[in-house]
């Protein structure tokens, strides 16, 4: 069935077609339309789940944490402040290996508050242990949900998953999306079963802490499990294919890459933006191409190199960034070329900043000055040395 | 049921669980050692009222044929047990 | 509830819990009333830090540690999960600590009974963040000396008195909340088991004397914890159907003073200050008597 959606209604309606059983969620802006949309389908029938009212997005965390303990299957979602609040949430499941997937809506943190889209927000919480995907656009973002639970729950990953919408831009855009029916869905997504739960026959004592003699172990497997992920993904989009006919890429999405002199590394909705600006100078003989990253974990170091081959420089564009350093997404991608032995220059552009817009003029320049050779870091539209 | 002693073993890497989840009641070492005074009971003098069981902080304590009886494996010697004694029937000595 | 109707079975046991704890025998005593079909949510506290070392774990049900805010917040969920999958006879228990309670968790149990979930939470109150090496909470009483109230010249420990933890609870309409004190336990028990036949939220507030942190004998923990009440500085309260009631009025009071100069926390109070918490004691009493019929 076809209709007409913003991000956020397309991604309740993904998260319908999972079937979850308890949702626990606090609103928050650009999140609120998913929680008012599941509210609905709980209270129409559509959707047979515990719809829990908590009172922070500390608390819907802690809640989706319990109901994943107890065996079934959770969502939550938030954005910006309430994803911050949930930090300490989000290492305490990702720890626990409890696959709740949740939906963040990419905001800009305060100060100076701002409920406008950037990746600040999930970028700044990269190393909390979750599964980290970023939609470009309203049907992936549904597909998202249904491929989200698929991964996460999958036994050789047991791990939660983060997909990221940018805030407005894609949470409260409308787009024609197509809704799968209920059977297909149920064909791709298994019910979720675990042992990592409560058991009356069985007793389970869960969340224990381990002391420097098994502790690094823990953590080990927590990262073999990102490992394994990247074919689970793999696995998981040739099935969602085979049932859904929507064909995903994996790790990354490519553009025009495999004889790009110049190429824009970045993610999430600017990634449209970009390949326009690289057909354009296409057509006026410059090599240009785009990778956009699907995933910032596991993160796709390998695959950007490959995508990269013998490209003469290379620029992130990311809406984010690492106070002292430089994008959170540029540091990974650097040292993961570096590792493959790309030599070519890599340059970082700060953009999008608390839902600044970011122009086709802006991808133009982003593309000369990489061709030129520029800064290491730059923050478009601040001129010159700002200092 | 009430955690038990399990042979005393390292555990390898495969036996780490993914997750945090793990058999409830798994007790690997036992409390005596920390006792600087032990609880005796008199068997004579105790009526198995079940004083000491209820207070215990251990649950070490349990009555057996209306006397009680002390697991000495998991008991801490901390005295609530010879103190709520209505017979006086419980002595702390020094000998652990 | 006789002694011998409890559960023989112990779901607490072998911890590494301080010598004569308080807090580990509330939580002892609450599983054997609630027994195999509970599921007990515990936060980062003494509790949890004492029995939850893998591979040592003391539950003999299943238990989880929660985030030290989210002990009520899991609670709504692993009841959720576990009615989602079909359970109807088990009992979902919060057993958290005071600071756990009346500081950092304040506002996910007064969430959970507003969304009336069907929990039980007990709160084992040590009077002190005990774990961390006896800090002030809010449940920590005036005058008490701990390492972040220190008994100097300028000022005498606490200067706050004891957070109304029973009457903030209590004042959501909760279908059960009491007190209690493992000094009493047998009155323990039987609210535990009279909350675990309560459906909605139920909530248990029960002194639990840490000898560590409240410098006294590690054999005199039941004593003193039945002194306190018998002195008045604790009380025995049930509230439910709206209705506030005192299960247990001491009459005339043993000796405030004498229970508070044998703590090593009160050692530094003039008899000033013991004055003024016989006051306030007094006051408090006044209402109750007057009020909690």
């Amino acid at each position: 069935m076809r209709r007409f959606l913003s991000g956020d209604e397309a991604f309740a309606e993904g998260v319908r077609l999972a079937a979850p059983e308890v949702i626990s969620a606090y609103p928050i802006t650009p999140q609120t339309v998913v929680v008012e949309k599941l509210s609905e389908m709980v209270e129409d029938g559509s959707l047979d789940a515990e719809y829990i009212h908590v009172e922070s997005e500390h608390s819907a965390l802690s809640c989706a944490i319990g109901a994943s303990a107890a065996g079934v299957r959770t969502f939550t979602a938030t954005s910006s402040q309430g994803l911050l609040y949930m930090a300490e949430g989000l290492v305490y499941a990702s720890g626990g290996r409890f696959p709740i997937v949740m939906m963040n809506a990419d905001r800009s943190t305060a100060l100076p508050w701002n409920i406008y889209g950037d990746q600040r927000d999930s970028l700044a919480l990269l190393d909390t242990g979750w599964i980290q995907a970023y939609a470009e656009n309203a049907q992936e973002a549904l597909d998202m949900a249904l491929m989200a639970y698929r991964i996460a729950e999958d036994s050789r990953v047991s791990t939660p998953f983060m997909v990221n919408l940018d805030g407005f831009i894609l949470t409260h855009t409308y787009e024609t999306v197509d809704i799968p029916d209920e059977e297909q869905a149920r064909a791709f997504l298994p019910p979720y079963e675990t042992e990592n739960r409560f058991d009356f026959d069985s007793p389970k004592n869960i969340g224990f802490s381990a002391g420097p003699e098994t502790n690094y172990i823990f953590k080990y497997k927590e990262h073999a499990a990102f490992e394994r992920a990247v074919g689970v993904i793999e696995e998981s989009e040739r099935s969602f294919a085979g049932i859904f006919g929507r064909k995903y890429s994996g790790l990354i999405d490519t553009y025009l890459t495999d004889d790009a002199d110049y190429i824009i590394v970045t993610l999430g909705t600017i990634a449209g933006l970009c390949r326009d600006v690289a057909d354009k100078l296409r057509s006026q003989g410059i090599k240009a191409g785009v990778i956009r990253l699907r995933y910032v974990r596991p993160f796709p170091g390998k695959e950007i190199a490959a995508a990269v081959g013998s490209a003469k420089a290379i620029a992130v564009l990311e809406k984010d960034i690492s106070f002292g350093n430089a994008g959170t997404v540029y540091t990974n991608v650097a040292a993961a070329l570096q590792w493959a032995g790309v030599t070519a220059p890599v340059y970082n552009f700060i953009g999008g900043l608390g839902g600044k817009d970011i122009s086709s003029d802006d991808v133009r320049r982003i593309y000369d000055d990489t061709a030129k050779g520029t800064d290491r870091v730059t923050f478009i539209g601040i001129e010159g040395d700002a200092q | 049921m009430r955690p038990y002693l399990r042979d005393k073993k390292t555990f390898t890497f495969e036996e780490i669980p993914e997750d945090t989840c793990f058999e409830a009641g798994y007790l690997v070492t036992e409390n005596s050692g920390w006792r600087s005074v032990t609880p005796k009971i008199d068997a004579q003098a105790c009526i198995g009222c079940s004083q000491c069981y209820l207070y215990c902080p251990d649950g070490v304590i349990t009555i057996q044929d209306k006397k009680a009886v002390i697991d000495y494996d998991f008991c801490k010697g901390c005295g609530i047990c010879s103190k709520i004694c209505p017979k006086n029937a419980i002595e702390m000595e020094r000998a652990i | 509830m006789r002694a011998d109707q409890l559960d023989k079975n112990e779901y607490f046991y072998g911890h590494k819990a301080c010598a004569g704890c308080g807090g580990s025998l509330a939580v002892r005593a609450a599983l054997k009333v609630l027994g195999e079909r509970s599921i007990a949510v515990l936060p980062a506290g003494c509790m949890s830090a004492v029995g939850f070392n893998f591979p040592q774990l003391c539950f003999g049900n299943n238990a989880i540690i929660s985030m030290f805010a989210g002990t009520a917040s899991m609670l709504t969920g692993v009841e959720a999960g576990m009615r989602r999958r079909g359970y109807k006879d088990f009992h979902a228990v919060g057993l958290a600590g005071d600071g756990g309670t009346a500081d950092i968790g304040i506002q996910a149990l007064s969430g959970a009974i507003d969304r009336g979930d069907d929990i039980l939470y007990i709160c084992y109150d040590n009077e002190a963040y005990m774990n961390t090496g006896i800090q002030k909470s809010g449940l920590t009483p005036y005058g008490a000396r701990t390492t972040t109230t220190p008994a100097g010249r300028n000022i005498r420990g606490n200067i706050r008195p004891k957070k109304n933890m029973f009457e903030i609870v209590a004042a959501h309409d909760i279908p059960y909340a009491a007190t209690a004190t493992v000094g009493y336990i047998n009155d323990f028990i039987d609210k535990v088991e009279k909350a675990s036949k309560i459906r909605g939220t139920k909530f248990i507030h029960v002194i639990a004397p840490c000898p560590t942190g409240w410098g006294i004998p590690v054999s005199d923990t039941i004593e003193v914890a039945r002194e306190m009440a018998d002195c008045g500085l604790w009380y025995l309260a049930e509230y439910e159907n709206g209705k506030f009631t005192l299960d247990r009025d001491p009459g005339e009071f043993k000796s405030a003073e004498a229970h508070l100069r044998r703590q090593g926390r009160f050692k530094h109070l003039t008899d000033e200050d013991i004055d003024l918490i016989i006051k306030s004691r007094d006051e408090k009493w006044e209402k109750i008597r007057r009020e909690w019929k």
